[in-house]
């Protein structure tokens, strides 16, 4: 890997050139399952994605033993299994468990959402922010808040819908003889400036506590998620996931060109389409929960790829790495500044923005 | 020549731009808009669009006088001006209320618009915006860290502390985007930059906000740009900034029409580089932070009307600051007036107005054929 490279990484017909076509890869490679459904792993990609799923597992358990009232380490195991204090089963199971098992799952979401968007767009800056979904999701969340007695499930709906909406009126403005990289960031810039100038003019028009339970929501935040939103969440993330598993192998010669895609078989608009319901729709799960939570769909796919040196669609590693970052966020914001609780939107902001700028600084110095 | 200073560009580029491929030389644009014979070309027909655009000015500042919850007669508003023995409710709400309204708008929308085209002109960037660039989000920062650190400012103050965080995030962006050798900010790494920096500032300015809800309070009106709720002397502490700015601005449009064909042409023309760029940097400072401290983070006036004016007049950068600072203000006191009269109960502010008459601009630019020149 060209080592000057910062957020380019080496084109995939350059990789495919070097390294035969099909299977783009000269490495070892597990296969799991049969026939058809025959799942091909990269050893490095399943090292990776092993160690990085371990250490968010690590996290989320570490996370669980502490807060404003502290869980002994000896403690965690047992509170966890029901075989401890009252007090440590309470805390544990019922206040911390659900969040950080929700923070896991959404990390992982939006880690392979990232991925598949940034391979479709063959943009690193491909992400589910940067294609307006996230503030058109805001947008219809807030209006509904704000203006209408509409509960949990409705507001969940509707922010699907508004960020659906915000996506594909960002792509039909961005195409023209295709979906060109910059346009769709440049017209994600601009339809998201006019939906967050939208949402301040709601914000000022609502009343200051309201108002801000909305900020903190869009913000994404995790801070009032409940038991209830845990199994549709599963359900939805691991049919999409499941998906997103099974487009990898097409997506990946889709990489090396469409001509190249064509003559092998692959219905290049049709698999696009699926790539992109696929990706909303992880997304979608995530932000009807937890709100719009921004950047670890931008920068869990570029690290993960760093860490396993592929450039093209790597799932596993870049969910995982969303895992860890989204846990690894999450406990800081919960912890850093208690009794305040902040939203964890906040925390990767920052570390997403510190991320890109150290990037740009390397690059500098190299 | 244009075409190989071009590609001599291409070929230095870090390999970030050919991510987004953005490629941008005013010459470029030089070559295309003769082509396309669009543009006002003569002198003469430029002074007369000048007088043109200067009217249109006086009208619309004459509009701001009048429009608003109260609707006054145009001939009420300008006797409240030149008579000054005249008395009544409705000259009190002109002269206590919407003058200083008005003139903030002008003074604001001159500090954006130039600022925008000097920083257009400095990274030979056609989406570099105080807003995109982080500008604003420093200064925004820098106000909320002080007042949730200090308690409430004083005017005076928090003009200082919003001039210091734009100083600051301006610095900042400009010095992360320089290449590795140091001489020449690519476009799409500046933007990246300010992106990342700005998403920072304000990931940080809305946890500072969310601890303190008095903050919030503020930073909820501050935040959506808003023209009203200021007094003339308070309006006029930001004059000297701003006129400081504007002069900088003129005497730098030499040496940017030269940058504007590359750094080492305008090297070779005898141009000194680090003193204009230090210069349009210290300009774009003043100018955004002393508009931003009084007014809040407008976006869009210093995007879209340096393009609108390099559309029509042309890429001679002495023009395009003077056609600036007339259209500037004429856009975002247009926008005041809109959002005034817009919602029969409430107002809309400015800043929103703006976002919702330049993002469409924004996107058309996008659209267009040539998108990665624009």
């Amino acid at each position: 890997m060209n080592s000057k490279s910062i957020i380019s990484l080496p084109s995939p017909v350059e990789q495919a050139a070097a390294q035969g076509i099909v299977v783009p890869t000269g490495r070892r490679e597990i296969q799991i399952g049969l026939g058809r459904w025959t799942w091909h792993v990269d050893r490095t990609s399943a090292l990776v994605a092993s160690v990085l799923a371990l250490a968010a597992l690590l996290t989320g358990f570490i996370s669980l033993a502490l807060g404003d009232i502290r869980v002994p380490f000896d403690q965690l195991l047992p509170a966890l299994l029901g075989d401890s204090e009252r007090r440590y089963e309470v805390v544990v199971r019922d206040w911390r468990l659900t969040r950080v098992l929700l923070a896991l799952v959404f990390g992982f979401a939006l880690g392979i959402s990232g991925a598949m968007f940034q391979s479709l767009t063959r943009n690193p800056l491909g992400s589910p922010d940067v294609i307006g979904f996230s503030s058109g999701a805001y947008t219809v969340a807030l209006a509904l808040m704000l203006f209408t007695t509409a509960g949990a499930a409705q507001i969940a709906m509707g922010s699907i819908l508004g960020g659906l909406l915000a996506a594909a009126l960002v792509f039909i403005i961005a195409s023209r003889d295709g979906v060109n990289g910059f346009r769709l960031i440049v017209v994600g810039i601009g339809v998201g400036a006019m939906l967050a100038s939208a949402n301040t003019f709601m914000l000022l028009a609502a009343q200051r506590q309201v108002a801000m339970s909305a900020a903190v929501w869009g913000s994404g935040s995790l801070n009032s998620v409940s038991n209830s939103v845990l199994g549709p969440s599963l359900v939805g993330i691991a049919l999409f996931a499941v998906a997103a598993v099974s487009l990898q192998r097409q997506a990946r010669i889709l990489e090396c060109g469409d001509a190249l895609a064509i003559s092998l078989g692959v219905n290049a608009r049709r698999l696009r389409a699926s790539m992109v319901i696929v990706g909303v729709g992880l997304v979608a799960v995530t932000t009807a929960a937890a709100g719009p939570i921004a950047f670890v769909a931008l920068v869990a796919p570029q690290i993960a790829a760093r860490l396993t040196g592929r450039s093209e669609l790597d799932l596993l590693p870049a969910g995982c790495l969303g895992a860890l970052l989204l846990v690894s966020a999450d406990t800081i914001a919960r912890v850093a500044f208690m009794p305040v609780q902040l939203p964890v939107g906040i925390v990767t902001v920052c570390l997403g923005g510190v991320y890109l700028i150290w990037l740009l600084v390397r690059e500098s110095r190299s | 020549m244009a075409a190989s200073t071009q590609r001599a560009n291409t070929k230095d580029a870090p390999p970030i731009a050919s991510v987004l491929q953005v490629k941008t030389n005013a010459s470029q644009g030089t070559v295309k808009h003769a082509a396309a014979g669009s543009q006002v070309d003569s002198t003469g027909a430029k002074l007369a669009w000048l007088v043109g655009l200067l009217l249109l000015l006086a009208f619309i500042i004459l509009c701001s006088l009048a429009f608003g919850s109260r609707h006054i007669d145009l001939s009420v508003a300008w006797r409240s001006i030149v008579e000054p023995s005249l008395n009544s409710e409705e000259v009190q709400v002109i002269r206590q209320l919407r003058i200083p309204r008005t003139v903030l708008g002008l003074l604001a929308g001159i500090a954006l618009g130039v600022a925008g085209a000097l920083i257009q002109a400095l990274t030979r960037n056609p989406l570099a915006d105080p807003g995109i660039l982080g500008v604003n989000a420093g200064a925004q920062f820098s106000l909320v860290a002080a007042s949730f650190f200090l308690g409430s400012l004083s005017v005076m103050a928090s003009i200082w502390w919003a001039l210091a965080g734009a100083l600051v995030a301006t610095l900042a962006v400009y010095g992360l985007s320089l290449s590795r050798r140091g001489r020449s900010a690519e476009p799409a790494t500046l933007v990246l930059a300010g992106v990342a920096f700005g998403a920072v500032l304000s990931g940080v300015t809305t946890a500072l906000v969310l601890l303190r809800p008095q903050i919030f309070d503020m930073m909820r009106v501050y935040s959506a740009g808003n023209l009203n709720g200021h007094e003339l002397s308070t309006v006029m502490v930001i004059v000297p900034f701003v006129a400081a700015g504007l002069l900088i601005s003129l005497c730098s449009a030499g040496s940017l029409n030269a940058i504007a064909l590359g750094d080492a042409p305008a090297k070779a023309l005898g141009v000194r580089i680090a003193p204009v760029r230090i210069a349009v940097i210290a300009s774009v400072t003043l100018l955004c932070g002393a508009a931003t401290a009084l007014a809040g983070p407008i976006g869009f006036v210093g995007l879209m009307i340096p393009h609108v004016v390099r559309w029509l007049f042309g890429v001679q950068q002495g023009w395009i600051l003077i056609f600036t600072t007339v259209l500037a203000p004429v856009l975002l006191l247009g926008s005041d007036i809109l959002g005034r009269i817009i919602l029969p109960h409430a107002e809309v502010s400015a800043g929103i107005v703006t976002a919702f008459v330049g993002a469409p601009m924004l996107l058309i630019l996008a659209r267009r054929k040539k998108a990665s020149t624009l």
